[in-house]
Parts: C-alpha cells; sequence; structure tokens
C-alpha cells in the first residue's frame, strides 16, 4: 500500500494534458547528475506549477493527464519526482519511454483512464493497492488503475532495474 | 491467431504472450553504439562486480554516430566501450564498419525472427527483414548486457494494407512520407504491419527505407513479411537457412487500414518535422544550399544507383554542395567497384566513409543559420542537423535538385 497526500497536476479545474518532458524538467538543467540536486527543479518549465518543488512533501502523490511525460528520453524528469520523494504517479496515460524509465528506477506508476473522474482533490489522503490498483480515500474505493503488471512490481520491490538484476539467478 | 510481433515474442518468452501484457523477453542480439555506449558500460561497472555480460558472442559494440570521431567526448566514448569490450571479448564494429544496425544485417546477425536492442532511436528499422529490433536507453541496455533479457509490453499491431500501384515515378522514401503523412497519430505505440502490391515490388534496400520511418510514425515497429528476394538475401548474409516469422491468416489486429497509394507522388518533408509532408510538385521555388545523401533511411548502394542515374554526366549547380555517405564499407565498396564513386565525383559530389555522416554528430558536417538543405535522411526537427532549414526527400528528388540549384523532383537542366 503506498498511503500518501494528492497533488491534482491541473490548470483551470482540469488535468493538463500532454505535459512533455521538457515542461517536467527544462532544458537548461540537463547538465546536473546529481540526483538531489534534480529535485528543485520537478515541473521547471510547467507554467503555474514552478513552485511545486516548496510545497511537496516527501511521500506526496501526483494525478496527471494524458500521455504525462512525452518527449524526449531524459531520464531526469523521471530522477525530479523521486529525488523529490514522490510516492507515485497516477495518470490517464503515460508517454511510452517515460513509463519505462518510471518502472526502470523504481518510480510508482499506474494507468488510470478515469481518474479524472473519482471523487479526489488535491490535499486528500489516498492510498493505492499497487498489487491490484484500486484506489481508496477513507477506506472506501474511489477508482480503479490497471494493476502494476508481475514485472513491474519485481522491479519496483527490488527498488529499480539494477538491484532486480542483482536478486536474478 | 498471432500477429508477427506476437509469433516472435512468443518464441522469446517463457510468459503467457497477449496484448497489453508485460512479458520478458530473450534478447539474441545486443548493442550499445558509441551514442550511449560509455553511459552503458559505466552503469555495468557501477553495480556489478565482475559479471558484467551474460553472453559476449551475442553483445556488440557498434560505432557509428561519430564515425571517426571528431570530437574528443566521443573519441574518450569510444576508447571507453573498445577497453571494456577487449577485457569482456566482445566483438566491435569500429568507425570503419558503418551504421550498426545496417552492418548487423548485412553480417547476418539479425535476420528474420531475431530480437535484438541497442541504443539507437532507429533500430526498429530491421522490421524491414522480419526481425524484431528496438532501441533502448543505456540503462535498459546495461541489463539486457548483463542478462540477456529485457522486459516488454505486448503492444497491439495494426494491419496497412496498400491499394493500387502509383502511376508517377515513386520511391520507397515516397511511400514512407505518404503513410507518415496518412497514418497521423494512428500508429502511436503501436506494432504495424505492411501488406500490398505496392509492397511486393520493394527491393530489401527499399525495405529498409520504408521500416526506418516507423519511428517517425510513432510507431513501436513496422514488420514487412520477407518475400522470396528477401529470404535469399538473409541466406546469403548468414550462410544458412532462414525461416521468417509470418502472421497467422486469423491473426486478430488492434486495427485494418487501407490507404491507397494509385495518386502516389514524389512527397517531401517540410523543416521541422518529418509529418508536415507535401507532394514536391506543391512547394513554391525553393534554392539550395546542400544536399545530403545518407543515413540509415537512404544510404543503401540501390539509393546511391539512383542518385548516379540523375547526376550521370552532369554538374552539381554552381553554390550547391552535394554530401554523400553511403551505410556501410560493403555499399561503399560496391560504389567504388562498380564505378558509382565516379560518376558521382565528376558530378562534383563529396563522398565519405560510411557511417551516419550528415544525420548524427555532423561527421560530414553541420549547416548554418539560413541555409537551405535538401536531406535523404529521416529526422530534420530543428538544430538536428545544425541551425539551418532540412527538408526530406528521396535520392532522386534530392539528385534532380542538386543539378538543378532549387527543389525539383525532375531534372531541370
Ligand atoms: S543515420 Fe541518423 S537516424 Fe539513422 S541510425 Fe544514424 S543517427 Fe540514427
Amino acid at each position: 500500500m503506498i498511503k500518501g497526500r494528492v497533488w491534482k497536476v491541473e490548470r483551470d479545474g482540469k488535468l493538463i494534458d500532454d505535459i512533455d518532458t521538457d515542461m517536467i524538467y527544462h532544458n537548461k538543467y540537463l547538465h546536473i547528475v546529481d540526483r538531489k540536486e534534480m529535485a528543485k527543479y520537478a515541473f521547471s518549465n510547467l507554467e503555474g506549477w514552478k513552485d511545486f518543488p516548496e510545497k511537496a512533501r516527501k511521500g506526496d502523490v501526483l494525478i496527471v493527464g494524458e500521455n504525462f511525460g512525452c518527449g524526449s528520453s531524459r531520464q531526469h524528469a523521471v530522477d525530479c519526482f523521486i529525488s523529490l520523494g514522490i510516492a507515485a504517479i497516477i495518470g490517464k496515460s503515460f508517454g511510452a519511454i517515460y513509463k519505462r524509465n518510471a518502472i526502470n528506477s523504481g518510480l510508482a506508476i499506474l494507468e488510470c483512464k478515469d481518474i479524472d473522474k473519482a471523487d479526489i482533490k488535491t490535499g486528500d489522503e489516498i492510498e493505492i493497492n499497487i498489487e491490484t490498483g484500486e484506489i481508496f480515500k477513507n477506506g472506501v474505493v474511489v477508482a480503479k488503475a490497471k494493476p502494476m503488471s508481475k514485472i513491474q512490481l519485481e522491479i519496483y520491490k527490488a527498488g529499480n532495474l539494477f538491484e532486480y538484476a542483482k536478486k536474478m539467478k | 491467431m498471432s500477429t508477427i510481433i506476437e509469433k516472435i515474442f512468443s518464441m522469446h518468452s517463457k510468459d503467457r504472450v497477449e496484448v497489453g501484457e508485460t512479458i520478458w523477453l530473450d534478447i539474441d542480439v545486443r548493442t550499445a553504439r558509441d551514442f550511449g555506449g560509455a553511459q552503458v558500460v559505466k552503469n555495468l561497472l557501477e553495480n556489478y562486480d565482475g559479471n558484467y555480460v551474460e553472453n559476449a558472442n551475442k553483445t556488440f559494440f557498434t560505432f557509428d554516430t561519430s564515425a571517426p570521431a571528431k570530437t574528443i567526448g566521443y573519441a574518450q566514448n569510444q576508447q571507453i566501450c573498445r577497453k571494456f569490450a577487449r577485457q569482456q571479448g566482445i566483438r566491435v564494429f569500429d568507425v570503419d564498419a558503418g551504421i550498426g544496425t545496417h552492418v548487423l544485417m548485412e553480417e547476418g546477425i539479425i535476420h528474420a525472427g531475431v530480437t535484438a536492442v541497442g541504443t539507437d532511436s532507429h533500430y526498429n528499422i530491421v522490421g524491414a527483414i522480419g526481425a524484431f529490433g528496438q532501441g533502448m536507453g543505456d540503462v535498459d541496455i546495461a541489463f539486457v548486457f548483463k542478462t540477456g533479457k529485457t522486459w516488454f509490453e505486448v503492444p497491439p499491431t495494426i494491419k496497412v494494407h496498400f491499394n493500387g500501384m502509383p502511376s508517377a515515378a515513386w520511391t520507397a522514401k515516397d511511400l514512407a512520407l505518404f503513410t507518415i503523412k496518412k497514418l497521423g497519430r494512428k500508429a502511436l505505440g503501436k506494432a504495424i504491419e505492411f501488406y500490398g502490391e505496392i509492397i511486393d515490388a520493394l527491393s530489401v534496400d527499399a525495405r529498409i527505407t520504408l521500416a526506418s520511418m516507423v519511428t517517425e510514425m510513432g510507431g513501436i515497429i513496422g514488420f514487412i513479411p520477407p518475400d522470396d528476394a528477401t529470404i535469399k538475401w538473409m541466406e546469403m548474409a548468414t550462410g544458412k537457412k532462414v525461416e521468417p516469422v509470418y502472421a497467422d491468416k486469423d491473426a486478430s489486429y488492434d486495427e485494418e487500414i487501407d490507404i491507397d497509394v494509385s495518386n502516389l507522388k514524389p512527397m517531401i518533408a517540410l523543416p521541422g518535422s518529418p509529418s508536415n509532408v507535401r507532394a514536391v510538385e506543391e512547394l513554391p521555388y525553393t534554392p539550395i544550399d546542400t544536399v545530403f545523401i545518407g543515413s540509415c533511411t537512404n544510404g543503401r548502394l540501390e539509393d546511391m544507383h539512383m542518385v548516379a542515374k540523375i547526376v550521370k554526366g552532369k554538374k552539381i549547380k554552381d553554390g550547391v554542395t552535394m554530401k554523400v555517405v553511403p551505410t556501410t564499407r560493403r555499399v561503399w565498396k560496391s560504389m567504388l567497384e562498380d564505378g558509382t564513386m565516379k560518376i558521382l565525383a565528376d558530378a562534383g559530389a563529396i563522398i565519405s566513409n560510411p557511417g551516419c555522416g550528415g544525420c548524427a554528430a555532423g561527421q560530414i558536417g553541420m549547416t548554418g543559420e539560413g541555409e537551405i538543405q535538401i536531406s535523404t535522411a529521416n529526422r530534420n526537427f530543428k538544430g538536428k542537423q545544425g541551425l539551418g532549414e532540412t527538408y526530406l526527400a528521396s535520392p532522386a528528388t534530392a539528385a534532380a535538385s542538386a543539378i538543378a540549384g532549387y527543389i525539383t523532383e525532375v531534372e531541370n537542366d
């Protein structure tokens, strides 16, 4: 179970679609190699969200719209959230490479087509059962995401892809 | 029951292969190129001790993006890979070999039914001969070097059927650009299978051109079911019998799309995006500065012959330069032996050693602001080949434009 406070990444009351990797992590910070540093620049190029790193708390959960993380294959766009302590990202859909990078880095990433219709607001506390995909608020299921695949779950539990490889025969 | 990708996956996985399922996939051919290769080595050295490669005989380095290295950074990275390769007994196709995917197909290392991955976003080009290939990042490739596997979500497949035959002159590049325009976002995250009379008419070189642009269609991979000529080509390369994988008659597709090609004409992508495609004849008068012939899309012998046929006995227009980069050493040598080299040189072209050439790190030069280039490559995003404006077209259109001095599909004296 992942438990956390919600941030719905919205503009004018609607989840923002097509947030690309450059909006998540501005290319002017790409030279940074220290993951801890990257936390400061999460959403560094997303209008209305640039102060997110100051407001976010360890363990928070992001809810995002369609095609989140499309664009380049930069790992920074995943790592900045990990170093900020974001526990999970629930989205309507993700860019294929973004999803792959997130899984490999051990960030919980869940797809839920109707997450925008669920009764969840920014600031709510939710719980996610990553094995079933169920999302709870006050103990009641309010949405159901596609469960993590067995492989995704194994990589997540190992910590990341490299750790997972160490555990293989 | 199964599409081509589902069949290849079933042959390479113990897991149940079904669209949307994530499976472990055994990888037959694992490669890293000079771009990303040093990072793969670094990932391996930092995370593991001693045991870095599951099978050195299935693992390769290919240096092609900057060949030979034109910056110290690239030279350093290539040397890091070479050193690691020597220690591990991994074969290197060095800066003299050509574009990795092409070399691996010519060598018979990648053929129909094989699974292959590397740090090259156009690795899916091997769908041209019925193999599965996928470009991945350095974390993924390090994992494949170490374990021989990767995880993959089985994508849905769309079936594209081309109807009719064009009456105008056409090339595989025109077909690829036309298909990008017609598919829009329909191929996003999906595998494609191509069928139709026009597909049957494609040579191996032409199949490579079409398959190379599936990345620009947004697809995972585009398979062209091998015909007899392609099978023969692969058997020459491998020296053994090759049994391609075909889709079942009753395979289930996500969508079946018909595209009428009877009106296909020479096509061109305008600067900025490979999907902003027009017919060449619709373009206003556009004078050019530079012509680039090459890349994994259009740097094969047939492409070179197409150019030679047009420029033979003519001169490239004053004020225009033409840069030619064959894909592989084999293509380069054939050009030398069959006289193509002389025809191009007589016309005034620069001919370089094989590699990615003008497509990647500028082995044969970049463009400056305001410079208009017509290129046979597959991408023309701003900044990719310099600050100039790059149009994408076929070798025939590029060659005719080189002679004319402006973009044109036919030779104008
Ligand atoms: S020619 Fe260009 S697109 Fe093709 S493999 Fe090389 S760099 Fe990539």
